[in-house]
């Protein structure tokens, strides 16, 4: 903005035009000179990865026959390729049932936390944290264990029920089972993300709440989601991320759950079997391109329709 | 999920795709290939390697692999080998994959199991031995190992083990619920039905569907549903031997007499402790495991030979690993005069043999030393008499495929679901060979053709 009055200014003499060019061009190659830093280490960890993959994309290697061109084979292949589609429809509906889940119970605890009406609410918090804190494959081989319906806790109410009700690692119930492990793991972290934007409500909004004689749950309908909105919104852009990404809960428990979880049960996995035991490592540089662009999309959309609404 | 995996993962992944670069450039600088043929050499030529010396890197997930390279050294000064840990099995196969494509990074000899060789064969990855004299020492191994590790004239490697299949089981048991030892696999499923009907907690066995358990017991029954000749593959998972095994197995799968716990989980050694499971079908390799890992078991467990369809003592090989030079090594002369002398040495293989594995070597497994052994943990039997007799039982022609790692890695999405299900093995066999097929063919095979 700011370049285009400075520039308008001088247009009248023709001086100034002739001066113009030089003193533009001296300043982009200043800037660009500035931000090598930056450019070096986003060229070599951002780019060149990213076109590395996508150059893969375009070959096939084969066990016989060696390496070949095939332009947009892989991607077509990939779209017709109903394994890749199956683990890709189980982190899709997987993610329309445990996001919104996982962010309403992180935003209770948030707001219980916020209500000054708990007791040790530092213990809470720091409670209900502290499974992020556990490295993700530690919580799952703990949980692995309490599922197991031979020897492990599962197996122990099993007993006590005197009947097989709980199977956590049924093939119906394993996505399940997954969705309840990782909502444990991260409603803690997303209750602090909302509850950090809780706490920046200046205290004067209340002070008029109450005022006005405003019940609670109109205080919180009415000051605390819209404060909190931002916050709700890059929480799930980042948990649908996760969601597609889903690849550490599944993969440790695959061998206790055994045959259930299978090589494509999320398109991570697909790609991590496709290059580490297939050795097909374009096909799945294909696959993790196309995973990229769809989530990219779907974070983008989420993105765009979430500030409109707090624009509104 | 959320911020912090997405943000490590993204730097995981940035650091695969550097990784992946850094690999591609380092593929751009080696162009020496050694090309496919077996180097000329003799065997004095590794003797005087040896005395040259130099440096090598091993990789094992071999109990003894460290005490044996220190043997090595003791007796050959200038030499220094490195024993790397590299992960077991599949997780070693990635690594090694990883550093063949990369061009550099490569161990100079790995261990790689029987069922896996031929795929790093036909990568080109493996350097043909024949050409050192290794022919010479095909006397001195079992007829099996060493046709695991030769096709035609090559010699991709020397065995280090073998894993001809027995049945282990629980006297104490057997005798509570008044079980013989079966002899055939109609006893066998008698034996199960029994023993699950007596009490309903005990299983004759633990099978949660595992493509190197699966596999020796279709050799075994006679079935060969792969072949390969060159390029051009056949696999027919549905031929007399492979549905007579899938049969039987479907007389205990369905009815719920297998345990569904998946060997070697905790939830196994637990089982394999407490009674709940009453045999283990496995290899020679495993009553060493046992005593160390079940120490509950002692005096309890015995060692037979595996059930057959017809009485008779035909068994197959379970597992069991080859060493291999690999061919990236810049010392192939010393590579291979180690793997000579580690597979093939009294010293070394004595030193395999203290720590419990089960010899290739004939001259050890006939040696009246090692028959004559009673181990107190298998109430003073003489186990190896059984294993040996296995040893010179073993069925032949059975061929892997050229691309084994793969193709047991969808195991468990077709026929494992199988096992899921408790429905109709020869159903997910069916499936288990569309994949396979297909994967074949993308790679470029002629599958079936």
């Amino acid at each position: 903005m700011s370049t285009t009055v400075t520039l308008a200014a001088p247009r009248a003499g023709e001086t100034a035009a002739v001066a113009r060019p030089l003193r533009r061009r001296k300043r982009e190659w200043q800037g660009w000179f500035f931000t090598w830093p930056f450019a070096v280490v986003f060229v070599f960890a951002f780019m060149a990865p990213l076109l590395y993959a996508l150059w893969l994309s375009l070959f096939q290697n084969r066990l016989v026959g060696g390496n070949s061109f095939v332009g947009l084979g892989n991607y077509e292949a990939a779209f017709r390729d109903p394994a890749f589609w199956d683990g890709f429809g189980r982190v899709f509906g997987f993610l329309l049932v445990q996001v919104p889940l996982m962010l309403l119970l992180a935003l209770v605890a948030a707001l219980a936390i916020d209500s000054a009406r708990l007791y040790a609410t530092g213990l809470f918090r720091v409670v209900i944290f502290l499974p992020y804190a556990v490295p993700a494959v530690v919580a799952v081989l703990m949980w692995g264990f309490l599922y197991s319906d031979n020897f492990g806790l599962t197996a122990g109410i099993n007993d006590w029920l005197g009947s097989d009700v709980l199977r956590p690692f049924a093939p119906s119930w394993v996505t399940v089972s997954i969705g309840n492990i990782v909502t444990w793991e991260y409603v803690g972290y997303n209750m602090v993300i909302f509850y950090s934007a809780l706490r920046t409500i200046p205290a004067e909004l209340y002070e008029a709440a109450e005022l006005d004689g405003a019940s609670s749950s109109q205080v919180i309908k009415a000051i605390k989601l819209p404060a909190a909105r931002g916050a709700i919104v890059i929480a799930t852009i980042f948990s649908i991320i996760g969601s597609f990404q889903l690849f550490n809960e599944p993969n440790v428990l695959k061998p206790l759950a055994n045959n259930v979880i299978s090589s494509h049960f999320t398109p991570n996995m697909y790609a991590y079997n496709l290059s580490f035991a297939g050795q097909q490592y374009n096909y799945s540089a294909t696959v993790a391109i196309i995973m990229g662009v769809i989530t990219a999309a779907i974070a983008y959309v989420v993105q765009i329709r979430g500030t409109r609404k707090e624009d509104r | 999920m959320t911020r912090s995996t997405s943000t490590t993962r993204k730097a995981a992944s940035a650091l695969t795709a550097a990784a992946l670069t850094a690999i591609t450039l380092a593929g751009c600088g080696s162009g020496d290939d050694p090309g496919s043929g077996a180097p000329a050499g003799s065997a004095a030529d590794l003797d005087a390697a040896l005395a040259e010396g130099g440096e090598l890197t091993y990789w094992t997930w071999t109990p003894s692999g460290q005490a044996q390279a220190d043997a090595f050294m003791e007796e050959y000064p200038n030499v220094t080998v490195t024993v790397v840990n590299a992960g077991t099995a599949t997780e070693e196969y990635t690594k090694l994959q990883n550093a063949i494509k990369a061009g550099s990074g490569a161990p100079d000899v790995a261990q790689i199991e029987y069922y896996a060789l031929q795929q790093f064969v036909l990568s080109e990855s493996l350097l043909d031995v024949s050409g050192y004299g290794f022919g010479d020492l095909e006397e001195e191994y079992t007829a099996s190992t060493w046709s695991a590790v030769t096709s035609g004239d090559a010699i991709w490697g020397l065995p280090q083990d073998s894993g001809p299949m027995v049945l282990l089981y629980n006297k104490e048991i057997f005798d509570q619920f008044g079980l013989e030892v079966p002899a055939t696999w109609d006893d066998y499923v008698a034996a199960a039905e029994k023993l699950h009907a007596a009490d309903p907690s005990k299983y004759i066995t633990n099978d949660a569907g595992d493509p190197g358990f699966a596999q020796p017991l279709i050799w075994q029954a006679g079935g060969r549903p792969y072949q390969t000749d060159g390029t051009a593959v056949t696999v027919d998972l549905q031929d007399e031997g492979t549905k007579r095994w899938a049969d039987t197995w479907n007389r205990m799968l369905e009815p719920g007499l297998l345990a569904d716990v998946p060997t070697w989980s905790d939830d196994w050694w637990k089982a394999l402790s407490d009674g709940t499971v009453a045999t283990i079908v496995t290899g020679a390799w495993m009553p060493g495991i046992l005593e160390g890992s079940v120490p509950d078991g002692a005096g309890k467990w015995r060692v037979a030979p595996l059930p057959s369809y017809d009485g008779s003592a035909t068994t197959a090989e379970n597992g069991g690993s080859a060493q291999a030079v690999i061919k990236q090594t810049e010392n192939p002369e010393l590579a291979a005069a180690f793997l000579r002398w580690l597979n093939s040495s009294e010293e070394s293989v004595d030193v395999f043999l203290d720590n419990g594995g089960f010899p290739s070597t004939t001259a050890h497994l006939s040696s009246p030393e090692f028959l004559e052994e009673t181990p107190e943990y298998f109430g003073g039997q003489k186990i190896n008499e059984v294993l040996v007799d296995a040893s010179e039982n073993v069925a032949t022609g059975w061929q892997y495929l050229p691309f084994q790692v793969y193709a047991n890695s969808v195991f468990p999405d077709t026929v494992g679901t199988a096992y899921t299900g408790k429905s109709d093995l020869n159903a997910g066999l069916q499936a288990w060979q569309e994949q396979i097929v297909s994967y074949g063919s993308s790679q470029g095979f002629s599958v079936n053709k």
